[in-house]
């Protein structure tokens, strides 16, 4: 409100109109907008021209260096009948669900570890967030050579013990190739939902767990009662971003397995690229990126309408 | 627009848990007297000493490969794969003299400061303006930029692809410089929005009355108040430029032009023969830059990933 009294109707000066130039100046409308501008420009340019941009490609035949001609649903109908296509959703939702699933639950449970007392507290916590901080694609190498084919450390540990008598064929095998880039995204994952949901933990009042111990709960059922219903916000927005983040990984698999073998582990992502980019077709692979869109919007509706609902069992507005 | 759900948490503590203020808030203490060291040991330390090898693994594996002798790497029968007794720096030597490393590094870093200053500028406007100018729709605005925060790259690289074909950008920096903070700005503005609402407005009110301006107050009253932040900020776009990988995978072709994570995945096989001993060190030095940067500002960092949560 603090603009308006920019002119002070006390003094002897005769009231000046006020010009164009002024109103602008002051109104908070236009200085709001000049404030914008930047980041709008940004954003307006390479995120929200982009993508509908991308929704024009996908119904064109553009290829890479020629200009598309608008042919309609095509390339929808064509990935429809694509099995290729369809191995790679369902790796995708494989992948999505079986890595988040985990992730949620060694990191929930990490969070607890590391929530209780101990010794260099401190140094282990910030220890265990540094998967997430180096660069995935140079992880996603290191993970390339402990699952050699021939030198992989685990095949020679599993052999020096006796388990095994032939290397295991990590990223060569369709079962094991997928096991293997789930075991990556979980590494990867967990620091992020430890830590966060360590933040959360720290807000929980241990008046409730005296209390709880004293009418005799069971740890499991201070965790049940207490701890779950305290963090289930920030569970919530937790698990939106590690899903979507994970729904549209890229990186990792490139670097550990490019979708092979036989497109055991393309995701959605990756067989984009693979059309788009590598294959020059880029309508197609347009196709398929959007075609990721559905299950975005239903990850973030679902963890929206669950924050909301929460909200308003807790007695605050629905607004 | 509803407004984005506001978690109560508190983010400094959790990296902080030594320091006697917070030790206060840290409700951990309360209960442990009530196992005995044996159940502790079972409980707690060994699931937990379990997860955090698994998690630091790779990185011993990363650093020892990268100093292993050839001979050593891919003979497992006769010497002890998990150690050396004869380190060698052929691997980083040939990594930082003999190869294009260096250059990458340079490019990546270029990449990653230019864009990150850029969003920085451009998210504290726009987060000032959302926070205290409330125009009309700021709140509406908020809302969209915290939407485009979960629009992902692999949807939008292949139109962007063309943009920056038709810009003339294709196999430049300034392909990344320019579609980086399409992810950053988001992020940092949705970050500052946070620590402009922690500081008091009657701070602004009272420049206002003494005559200052819009952009006097940003600069000498709120930008000084929220440095915290703006570390915060500038830390987590920066580790993210470098993280980056599909774009840059697909706008830039020539090996002069890459950044760290695009050209070690390709540039470092040759056919059939990998170099694992030069992969392996290009692995660790690409990443120690943000390692380094993170031990430093450990705090800045949580804060500014919890924030994404928080806000």
């Amino acid at each position: 409100m603090a603009d308006i009294a920019l002119e002070p109707r006390t003094g002897r000066r005769p009231i000046r109109e006020a010009t164009t130039w002024d109103q602008i100046r002051a109104n908070r409308n236009w200085l709001g907008f000049w404030f914008m501008l930047p980041a709008m420009a940004f954003l307006i340019l390479f995120l929200a021209y982009p993508l509908g941009l991308g929704v024009w490609i996908s119904f064109t035949d553009a290829r890479i260096g020629r200009p598309g001609v608008f042919i309609g649903m095509e390339n929808y109908e064509w990935l429809w009948g694509d099995s290729i296509f369809w191995l790679s959703v369902f790796n995708t939702l494989l992948y999505t669900t079986v890595a988040s699933a985990i992730k949620f639950a060694i990191g929930l449970y990490l969070a607890l570890l590391l929530n209780e007392n101990m010794p260099f507290k401190a140094m282990l916590r910030a220890l265990v967030l540094i998967p997430f901080i180096v660069p995935t694609v140079l992880s996603a190498l290191a993970f390339w050579w402990i699952f050699d084919s021939q030198f992989s450390i685990i095949s020679w540990s599993l052999k020096q013990m006796g388990l095994i008598t032939d290397n295991i064929n990590f990223l060569g095998d369709v079962a094991w190739a997928r096991a293997c880039v789930i075991f990556a995204n979980i590494w990867r994952g967990v620091p992020f939902v430890a830590i966060t949901l360590l933040a959360g933990l720290q807000t929980v009042s241990p008046s409730l767990y005296e209390a709880a111990t004293l009418d005799g709960a069971t740890s499991w059922q201070r965790f049940r009662f207490i701890t779950y219903p305290l963090l289930t916000p920030i569970i919530a927005v937790v698990m939106t971003f590690s899903v979507l983040f994970t729904f549209t990984d890229f990186q990792l698999i490139w670097a550990m397995t490019r979708g092979g073998p036989v497109n055991a582990t393309h995701l959605m992502a990756t067989l984009s690229y693979q059309r788009a980019i590598i294959g020059g077709v880029l309508g197609e692979g347009a196709a398929i990126s959007n075609a990721m869109i559905p299950f975005l919007l239903a990850a973030i509706m679902i963890s929206w309408f669950g924050l909301q609902r929460r909200k308003w069992q807790q007695g605050e507005s629905n607004d | 627009m509803t407004e984005i759900p506001t978690l109560p948490v508190d983010v400094k503590a959790v990296l902080t848990a030594t320091s006697p203020t917070v030790a206060r808030d840290d409700h951990s203490e309360g209960m442990s007297y009530l196992e005995s060291l044996p159940r502790r040991m079972v409980t707690l330390y060994l699931p937990l000493s379990l997860i955090v090898i698994v998690l630091l693994f790779p990185f011993y594996w990363m650093a020892l490969t990268a100093i292993k002798p050839d001979d050593q790497l891919l003979d497992l029968n006769t010497f002890n794969p998990f150690w050396t007794w004869n380190p060698t720096f052929k691997h980083i030597y040939k990594l930082l003299f003999e190869s294009y490393y260096p250059l990458w590094l340079w490019n990546t870093m270029y990449v990653a400061i230019c864009s990150t200053i850029l969003s920085i500028l451009a998210s504290v406007l726009a987060a000032y303006a959302i926070v205290r100018l409330r125009y009309r729709g700021a709140q509406w605005v908020g809302g969209l930029i915290f939407l485009s925060y979960l629009v992902p790259p692999s949807i939008l690289f292949i139109p962007l692809a063309t943009v920056v074909y038709q810009y003339g950008l294709f196999d430049t920096p300034f392909a990344l410089i320019l579609t980086y903070p399409t992810i950053l700005i988001p992020f940092s503005t949705w970050l500052l929005m946070g620590y402009f609402k922690t500081i008091p407005f009657e701070l602004e009110e009272c420049a206002l009355i003494d005559g200052a301006s819009r952009w006097q107050i940003l600069t000498k009253i709120v930008l000084p108040l929220a440095i915290p932040g703006l570390i915060s900020a500038f830390i987590f776009c920066f580790t993210l430029c470098w993280n980056e990988f599909i774009y840059a995978l697909t706008f830039l072709t020539s090996v002069q032009n890459k950044t760290v994570p695009v050209a070690i995945v390709n540039e470092f096989v040759d056919g059939d023969v990998y170099r694992w001993g030069s992969l392996m060190a290009g692995a660790l030095v690409g990443s120690l830059p943000l390692v380094i940067l993170y031990a430093f500002f450990v705090e800045h960092y949580v804060s500014a990933m919890t924030g994404a949560v928080k806000e």
